[in-house]
C-alpha cells in the first residue's frame, strides 16, 4: 500500500477542524490531488508530508504509517522518502545548480553524493547549466532543476505542487511528460497537486484524482 | 559541501553586507586588542625599566619630570644637582646603592648618559660585543642606539648639545665607541653611556675650563637613582631629601601608578570606542542575520522538507554568525598587532617607549570570547527565528 488514510483529520490551532475522505491508492498508480484555492489542499499536502500530525485517523505514506511517527521521526522520514517540488521553486539563490542538488545531503547531514548529481544533471540536461545561479535560468530550466533536486536522494514518493503554474501550453505538456517520465525511472509514485483543467485533462486517466471540496462546505468549529 | 561550507556561501551571498559587518566588527576588535597589547606592553616596559630604583633625586621641581627623565628618559630634568650630594646619600643607612646619571648631551637624539657602571648592574645588562669604557670619552651605546646610528666598536663621534637631534655639535671633544650592549627591553636599548667624567670633560671644554680646585668643587649630577636597603626607607628617606635645599624626590612607583592612570583615562576612551563600535558590530549583525533569515526563508523551509530537523536549519544561521565571528576576530587581531607595530615604529623613531607588534598576550584570548559572545547575543533571535521556522508556507500559494 503506497498511499492510504482513514477518518483523517486535522484541528487548526484556532480554527476549525477539516475532516478528509478515505484513500486508498491503487497499486502502481500515482495520485493527482484536484482542489481550489481554500480546499485544504495544502493542509493535506502538509499531512502526507509529515509536516503536520493529524489530529485523528491513519494515514500511510509508502508503506509507513506517519501518524505513529514523532516530529523527528517525520523528519527523517521526509529526507530519505519524499521529493518534494513546489510550486515557488525556492532554489537557492546563493548557490550554484550543483549546489542546490546538494542541498537534500546536507539537510540530511551526509555527504554529497556527487555522483547522483552528475547522472540526474545528464538526464535532466542540465549539465552544461551546472555551475549557473538560478537567476541565470529559464523558468522551464529552473523546473528542471527543482525536480532533479527532488529526486536526488531517490524518493519513494515524488510530490510536486501546481507544477504547471505559470506556463503556458507547451511548457506545461512538457513538465508533465518530464514528471511522469522521469519518475517512472526512479520508481518514485508520483503525487500531483493542482487546480489547473489542463494538467486534469492530460493526466486525469493516467493517476488516480481526489477531487477536495471547499473546506467552508466540511469545516465544523 | 557541508553545512559550515553552506553557512559560508550564504554569508558570502550578500558580499557588501558581509564586508561592512566583517569591517565593524573587525574594527571593534582590534580596538579592544590595541588597547589590551598596547597598555600590557607599556606596563611590562615600565616594570622593566624601574628595575629596582626607589627613588630618583634631582634638582627642585615636578617629580613626575624627574621619573620620567631619570627614569624613563622621556623629559628633560628639572636641572642639576651637586655631585656631593651622591656622597650624602650613599652615606645614608637605609641606601643600598645610589647611581648618578649626568644628561645634558645626545648623539642624532640618543641621550648620552654619563654614569658609573653601577647603572648597567640595574638591568643586569650585558655586552653584545667590546667591553666597559675604562676612561673619559669612552662610550657603551646601547642595541638600538647602536643599530639606528651604524656606529660599532672603534667608531669615533662627537655629541650634540642638549637632549634633541638638533642641537649643536661638540666638535672638538670626541667620543670613542669601546661596547655595545646586548639587546635587553630597556630603556638602555636606546642610551650613549659614559663615564661621568666625560660628560664634565665635555662641558667644562664647552663653557671654558676653571682651574682643577674650581672643577671639583662645582661638579654636579642630573639626577641620582637610589635603591633601598629596607622597604623602611619609603617612610623617612624623601621626605629627608625634600627637606635638602634645591633637592627633590620621586617615588618612580608611585609616579609611574599616577602616569599609568593617566594613561589608563586614554585607554577608557579607547576601551569605550571599542564598545560602541562592538555594539554597532552587534546590531549590524543582529539586522543582517534577522534580514538573512527573512529572505531565505523559503530556501531554509526547503531544507526542513527535504527533511533537515530545525536544529540543523537553526544551526546553518548560528553558523554563519560563527564564521563573521572567526574572520572578524584573526582580522580584528591583526589589526591589532599591525597597529602596535605601527605605533612602535613611530615611537622608536621618537626615541621613545619600546613597543612591538609581536608581543602576545593572554587576554588577546578575550577578542574571540567577545566576538563569539556578541555573535551569540546578535544570532539568538534569527537562530530561534529559523527554529520555529513554518515549513507549511512552501505549500501555500504565492499572494
Amino acid at each position: 500500500m503506497t498511499i492510504a488514510w482513514q477518518g483523517l483529520r486535522y484541528r487548526y490551532a484556532q480554527g476549525p477542524e477539516i475532516a478528509f475522505a478515505d484513500l486508498r491508492l491503487a497499486p502502481g498508480r500515482g495520485l493527482l490531488l484536484r482542489g481550489a484555492s481554500g480546499s485544504g489542499k495544502s493542509t493535506l499536502l502538509a499531512l502526507m508530508a509529515g509536516l503536520l500530525a493529524a489530529s485523528q485517523g491513519r494515514i500511510t505514506m509508502a508503506g509507513t504509517a506517519l501518524d505513529a511517527l514523532g516530529p523527528r521521526e517525520r523528519d527523517r522520514w521526509r529526507g530519505t522518502t519524499l521529493g518534494f517540488m513546489p510550486q515557488r521553486l525556492h532554489l537557492s539563490a546563493a548557490l550554484s545548480v550543483r549546489d542546490n542538488l546538494g542541498l537534500p545531503f546536507v539537510g540530511a547531514g551526509l555527504a554529497v553524493d556527487a555522483a547522483r548529481i552528475d547522472a540526474l544533471l545528464q538526464r535532466l540536461e542540465l549539465a552544461a547549466l551546472a555551475e549557473r545561479r538560478p537567476h541565470q535560468l529559464s523558468l522551464g530550466q529552473a523546473q528542471r532543476v527543482a525536480l532533479a533536486r527532488a529526486l536526488v536522494r531517490r524518493p519513494r514518493l515524488l510530490l510536486a505542487d501546481e507544477p504547471s503554474a505559470n506556463l503556458d501550453d507547451e511548457a506545461t505538456a512538457a513538465v508533465l511528460g518530464l514528471l511522469q517520465s522521469v519518475a517512472t525511472e526512479e520508481g518514485a509514485t508520483l503525487v500531483l497537486a493542482t487546480h489547473d483543467g489542463r494538467v486534469v485533462q492530460a493526466l486525469g486517466q493516467e493517476l488516480q484524482t481526489l477531487t477536495l471540496p471547499k473546506l467552508a462546505a466540511q469545516a465544523r468549529p | 559541501m557541508s553545512l559550515a561550507r553552506l553557512a559560508w556561501r550564504y554569508l558570502w551571498a550578500r558580499p557588501l553586507v558581509a564586508v561592512l559587518n566583517l569591517l565593524l566588527l573587525s574594527l571593534g576588535l582590534a580596538a579592544m586588542a590595541f588597547v589590551l597589547l598596547v597598555g600590557e606592553q607599556i606596563e611590562a616596559g615600565v616594570r622593566r625599566d624601574l628595575a629596582g630604583i626607589d627613588l630618583v633625586v634631582g634638582a627642585k621641581g615636578s617629580p613626575m619630570q624627574i621619573m620620567l627623565a631619570g627614569v624613563f628618559h622621556l623629559d628633560v630634568p628639572t636641572g642639576n644637582i651637586p655631585l656631593a650630594t651622591l656622597e650624602t646619600l650613599r652615606r645614608q643607612p637605609l641606601v643600598a646603592r645610589a647611581v648618578p646619571l649626568s644628561l645634558g648631551d645626545s648623539l642624532q637624539g640618543f641621550r648620552i648618559v654619563g654614569t658609573s657602571p653601577e647603572y648597567l648592574d640595574l638591568y643586569r645588562a650585558r655586552l653584545a660585543r667590546g667591553a666597559l669604557w675604562t676612561r673619559p670619552m669612552q662610550a657603551v651605546l646601547g642595541a638600538e642606539a647602536a643599530r639606528r646610528t651604524g656606529l660599532a666598536v672603534g667608531s669615533r663621534f662627537a655629541g650634540s648639545h642638549g637632549l634633541g637631534e638638533t642641537g649643536e655639535a661638540h666638535a672638538a671633544q670626541g667620543y670613542e665607541v669601546v661596547g655595545v650592549l646586548a639587546e635587553s627591553g630597556t630603556v638602555l636599548d636606546r642610551l650613549v653611556l659614559t663615564d661621568l667624567a666625560s660628560v664634565w670633560a665635555v662641558h667644562e671644554e664647552h663653557h671654558g675650563a676653571p682651574d682643577h680646585a674650581e672643577a671639583q668643587a662645582a661638579r654636579e649630577i642630573t639626577l641620582a637613582l637610589v635603591s633601598y636597603r629596607s622597604p623602611l626607607a619609603a617612610i623617612g628617606l624623601p621626605r629627608w631629601v625634600n627637606a635638602q635645599p634645591g633637592l627633590q624626590a620621586a617615588a618612580p612607583a608611585l609616579e609611574t601608578a599616577r602616569l599609568l592612570r593617566m594613561v589608563g583615562a586614554g585607554t577608557e576612551v579607547l576601551q569605550g570606542f571599542a564598545a560602541v563600535l562592538l555594539l554597532a558590530a552587534g546590531l549590524s549583525v543582529f539586522v543582517a542575520l534577522l534580514h538573512a533569515v527573512r529572505e531565505r526563508q523559503g530556501d531554509l523551509a526547503m531544507l526542513r522538507m527535504l527533511g533537515a530537523p530545525p536544529a540543523r536549519v537553526a544551526a546553518l544561521v548560528g553558523l554563519e554568525a560563527l564564521w563573521l565571528v572567526l574572520l572578524a576576530s584573526a582580522l580584528g587581531l591583526a589589526l591589532a598587532h599591525g597597529l602596535a607595530a605601527a605605533l612602535g615604529a613611530l615611537l622608536a623613531a621618537r626615541q621613545s617607549l619600546h613597543l612591538t607588534g609581536l608581543w602576545l598576550s593572554g587576554w588577546e584570548l578575550l577578542v574571540p570570547a567577545a566576538a563569539l559572545l556578541l555573535a551569540l547575543a546578535s544570532a539568538a533571535w534569527p537562530v530561534w527565528r529559523a527554529y520555529r521556522l513554518d515549513v507549511t508556507e512552501l505549500l501555500q500559494a504565492p499572494q
